[in-house]
Formats: C-alpha cells, sequence, structure tokens
C-alpha cells in the first residue's frame, strides 16, 4: 500500500494571474515534506487545490491512486487527507472534545436513521469517539482542557487543537498549513517534538512553513516554490546553498555593474531633459550631452 | 375537578397553542442550529395544514394519515426548492424563503375551487386532543436531542460556525443542510396539522410574513443553543398576548421590540445556560 500524492503539471489562474504554473511534486508515503517560498508564492493554493477547495485550471492531482479532480473536499478527507490552516479556523464555541470528535464523523458506524433506533451501537460509537478524542487530545497535551471552549485557548493551543481535530480524520497524509506561525521559541520546539512524533505513528506530513529552523529540522525534503513555479527540490543542505532559492529568498545583488551598457537610470536613449538634468555629468549618460 | 373543568374550557385553547407554537420554534431551531436563516416555515405550517384538513374533510382519512401527509407535504416541497435556495447563505437565503413563502400564500389565493381562497378552509373536525400536541411535542423533544447529541448535531454546529472546515472533516455540508431544512418543514407542517385540526378554521394569511416573524421571535427570544430555548420562547409568546390583552392592537409591534431587544441585549436568548451559571456562580462567592 502506498498512498502517494502526486500533482501533473499543475496549473492555476486567477483571471489573468497565473498563481500556479506546471507544479510537478510528489508525495511518496512515509516522511515529512516541506514546501517553502515567499509571500504570495501560491504555496496555500497548492493545499487548496489537493484539498478540493479550488479546481486546478489544469493538471491532475491523484491520491493513493485515484484522480482527486472534481472531487468534493470531504470526499478527499475521506479518502484520507486531512489540513490545517494558516489563519486557524476551529469551531470556536465548541469544546475541544466537541472539536475533535467532529473530524470523527465520518468513521462514526450507525446510519442517520440509526441513530434514531439502535441505541446500543449509538452509545458504543460515541463513547469510542471520546475516548480516541480524548486520546488524539494528549498527544497535543490539550487533554487536561478537553472540556473548555475552543476560543478560551491561546494560539498556541489552538493551532494544536487543529492539528488533533485534522488527525481525527484518520488522515494517511496530514497537511500543515504553517504550524508554527505565531508561536514563541519553547512552542516551537515543542510542537517540532510532537510532529517527530506523529511522523513516527506513521503518518505522512506535508507542511508549509517560514520558520526555516523548523523546517530545515524536520523535513526530509524540500520544494521550494517561487513565482508560481517549482524552483529546487531536494533535501535541507541541497536547497540551504540553491543559488536559485538563496536569490528567491535574499534578492540578486543588482547593484554589480553589469559588464556592458550602463545601470541605474536607464533611459531609452533620446535625449531626455530629467536625465539630463538629474544625473551628474560625471557619470556617462548616453544620448545627454554635457 | 369542575375547577380544573372550567378552567380548560377556558383555557384548552391557549395550552394547545402552547404545544403548536413550541413545535414551531423547534421547526426554525433546526435550521437556524445550522446556521442557516431560513424563513420558510410559516410556509411550510401552511403546506402541512391544507394538506392535511383537505385530505380529513374531503377524503375522511384517520387523523393519524392526515399528520403524517401533512408532515411529509412540506418535506418534499423544501427538498425540492432547497436544492437550488440553500446554496445560498445569510440574507439572501431569507429573502429567498421569504419569497417562496409568498408565493405559497398567493397559490393558496388563487386556487379557490381546492383551497377556498382567501374565505380558506371552514369546518375542519376538531380532531386534535390535547395528548395529541403533547405526544407530538415529546416525540420532538426526544428526536431533535438525540440528533444533538449525535454526529448529525455536532455537524450542524460545526456547519454554523465555519462551512469550509467542516466540510475538510469529512462532513457533507449540503447534506446536512438538506437535513435541517426538510426536518423544520416536517416539524412546521406537524405544527400546522395540529393546528388545523383544532381551529375548525384556516385561512391563507394565517401562513404569512407576520407567522414567519412570529416563529423567529420565538426561537430566537427562548435562545437556539439547546432545546429548551425554543419551548421557552414559543410559551412565552403564546402567553404574552393573554397577559397584555388591552394592548391587542400592539402585538406585532410588541413581538419586533421584544426581537431587537433580544438581539441587541441577550443574542444568545433567554436561556443561556453559560449565562446562568455565571449568574449562580457570581451569587455563590458572594454569600
Amino acid at each position: 500500500m502506498s498512498a502517494t500524492l502526486e500533482l501533473k503539471n499543475i496549473s492555476r489562474h486567477f483571471g489573468g494571474l497565473k498563481v500556479l504554473q506546471d507544479v510537478n511534486l510528489r508525495i511518496p508515503q512515509g516522511g515529512i515534506f516541506g514546501l517553502i517560498g515567499p509571500n504570495g508564492a501560491g504555496k496555500t493554493t497548492v493545499f487548496n487545490l489537493i484539498t478540493g477547495l479550488l479546481p486546478p485550471t489544469s493538471g491532475s492531482i491523484t491520491f493513493d491512486g485515484k484522480d482527486l479532480a472534481g472531487t468534493k473536499p470531504h470526499i478527499i478527507t475521506r479518502s484520507g487527507i486531512a489540513r490545517t490552516f494558516q489563519n486557524i479556523r476551529l469551531f470556536k464555541e465548541m469544546s475541544l472534545l466537541e472539536n475533535v470528535m467532529v473530524g470523527m464523523h465520518a468513521q462514526l458506524r450507525y446510519g442517520n436513521l440509526g441513530l434514531l433506533t439502535t441505541s446500543g451501537l449509538f452509545r458504543s460509537e460515541e463513547k469510542r469517539a471520546r475516548e480516541r478524542a480524548r486520546e488524539l487530545l494528549s498527544w497535543m497535551k490539550l487533554d487536561h482542557k478537553a472540556d473548555d471552549t475552543a476560543d478560551n485557548l491561546s494560539y498556541g493551543e489552538q493551532r494544536k487543537l487543529e492539528l488533533a481535530r485534522a488527525l481525527a480524520t484518520e488522515p494517511k497524509l496530514l497537511l500543515l498549513d504553517e504550524p508554527v506561525a505565531g508561536m514563541n521559541a519553547n512552542e516551537k520546539t515543542e510542537l517540532m517534538h510532537e510532529i517527530k512524533q506523529i511522523s513516527a505513528r506513521g503518518y505522512t506530513i506535508f507542511m508549509i512553513e517560514h520558520d526555516m529552523r523548523f523546517v530545515m529540522g524536520l523535513c526530509q525534503e524540500i520544494a521550494v516554490l517561487n513565482f508560481g513555479r517549482i524552483i529546487a527540490q531536494g533535501g535541507p543542505d541541497a536547497i540551504r546553498n540553491d543559488p536559485q532559492v538563496i536569490e528567491a529568498y535574499l534578492g540578486r545583488e543588482d547593484d554589480e555593474p553589469a559588464a556592458d551598457g550602463p545601470h541605474g537610470i536607464v533611459t531609452d536613449g533620446a535625449p531626455s531633459a530629467v536625465a539630463a538634468g538629474v544625473v551628474p555629468t560625471s557619470v556617462p549618460v548616453p544620448g545627454a550631452q554635457a | 375537578m369542575s375547577g380544573f373543568d372550567n378552567f380548560w374550557a377556558v383555557y384548552s385553547n391557549l395550552v394547545l397553542g402552547l404545544g403548536i407554537n413550541s413545535l414551531l420554534a423547534l421547526s426554525i431551531y433546526l435550521t437556524l442550529s445550522c446556521g442557516m436563516l431560513a424563513m420558510a416555515n410559516a410556509a411550510f405550517m401552511g403546506i402541512g395544514a391544507y394538506t392535511a384538513a383537505l385530505l380529513t374533510m374531503n377524503y375522511d382519512t384517520p387523523f393519524i394519515v392526515s399528520i403524517a401527509a401533512g408532515m411529509v407535504a412540506p418535506a418534499i416541497v423544501a427538498f425540492i426548492i432547497g436544492k437550488p435556495t440553500l446554496r445560498l447563505s445569510g440574507v439572501y437565503l431569507a429573502m429567498a424563503t421569504l419569497a417562496f413563502g409568498e408565493v405559497v400564500r398567493i397559490v393558496v389565493l388563487n386556487t379557490e375551487s381546492i383551497t377556498g381562497g382567501a374565505l380558506g378552509l371552514n369546518g375542519i373536525p376538531q380532531q386534535t386532543q390535547w395528548w395529541h400536541v403533547l405526544l407530538a411535542l415529546v416525540v420532538v423533544l426526544l428526536v431533535l436531542w438525540r440528533l444533538r447529541h449525535s454526529r448529525i448535531g455536532r455537524a450542524f454546529e460545526s456547519i454554523k460556525e465555519d462551512e469550509t472546515a467542516s466540510g475538510l472533516m469529512g462532513i457533507d455540508v449540503g447534506a446536512h443542510k438538506m437535513l435541517a431544512f426538510v426536518l423544520g418543514a416536517a416539524i412546521a407542517g406537524l405544527a400546522g396539522t395540529l393546528n388545523a385540526h383544532l381551529t375548525f378554521f384556516i385561512g391563507p394569511n394565517e401562513y404569512g410574513f407576520d407567522r414567519g416573524v412570529d416563529i423567529l421571535t420565538m426561537a430566537i427570544l427562548g435562545g437556539i443553543n439547546g432545546l429548551t430555548g425554543p419551548v421557552l420562547g414559543g410559551t412565552i409568546l403564546t402567553l404574552l398576548p393573554e397577559v397584555l390583552r388591552g394592548f391587542a392592537d400592539f402585538r406585532l409591534m410588541i413581538n419586533g421590540v421584544i426581537l431587537v431587544l433580544i438581539v441587541l441585549f441577550l443574542p444568545k436568548g433567554l436561556w443561556d445556560p453559560a449565562r446562568i451559571r455565571n449568574w449562580f456562580g457570581k451569587g455563590g462567592k458572594q454569600a
């Protein structure tokens, strides 16, 4: 069994804006994978496409051998992909326990009519759900707050609850959208430990993250997205030293003099009063005769 | 005993009205608990009332058959209009369902040969007994209670809070919204049927906009975070006109004022367990 996620030639345009162009990604089962890139590179769009919130403009996404094109989000979730959100989306007025139990919706084996007739099955299934929910909360060290409402949690705890809720759908692949955004250093270290444990339990993890220490410390393989294209892919060391990645993050050193032609203010060659007036005469400006 | 008989002779309609209005409040509670402001419950009540009353009057059907038909008919209509309209959200859904309610009212007005048009239906046999209403209310409460404490109840609540996240938890959002809408329609139809067989007469204007706002006010007044709220709201709004009999002309105005005050000051309704616990908690500390 190999629950591999594969994106082939995925493009997504919003009107004239090409957010993703010809993205190819393969996430094999097992391990932790990272997707990094500057703001606006299209990372969250990748997750939205995988989870069915957006259809791709072209290309195909397959998971576990099945084509996900045109599949509704809840079916994709049931096939084994769960996610968390960059801007936390918990059910704020529900208790932690209920939040996690919502994630177990599709695993409860009483039918919609059975719930009125089969008292025994209903009770045992609800009990199983509660116990599993408590177990998942304990993985995230939130079980002592199981009956609090979700909006009473700190920011870091809310992110952990989202993770527990995602795990409740019993996914094979877990998509984490910036899991440590807004966390302090302690919380980050703690979460790093917990993600390692989740991975050790056999879940495949695919995460978007900005925190380089976090990504480099966790991921075996990292893909870098810039302006909608994958510009590099490989292990943490390869990514750290890739010139294109360094350029995407730090920018090119633009102020090196080019081998030929001028730089700085570039006129189109015609005499321009502005260029002639502003630029000091000592700098050779073509077309502006001092 | 004769004291009770006297009381019952005078107030039986009022007491049964409590039950029927509670059922109506529970019917809109279902859609509200799923995050939908659907305003078609008065129309569904009317569809149920007319279907059942026409069956009883024209075909002499047993009461239980009339009740079943009075629930199934609005449920089917809800399913059909739900397909296109439940994609809408917020105020747009409210507008679409209000418009549907008007359509139903006008259709009833203009099909005189069947429904009696503006004159309504007269002489409906009074088959509703007090225990019918009580039984209906108890059964509906039991079903809704079980629903609320099951995965469906959690799904409704999660849809109310965040539809997108709810879908990504493996919940079929569309199907659950439809379930809430159709079930709400059936309960409204049940209330309509019981009411029609109690009041002897029904007319199209009983199921118009005013009734829709009444139903909404009952649910909002009582609170929609549980089953107690709607029943409490239904009870209060049934008793209020009796207590304030002198202000009968201002009934709708008073209802409107209640709605505004509740939304402004008690957005979770009168029955808000957290707030009540808070009161007692504070009282305990002071003592």
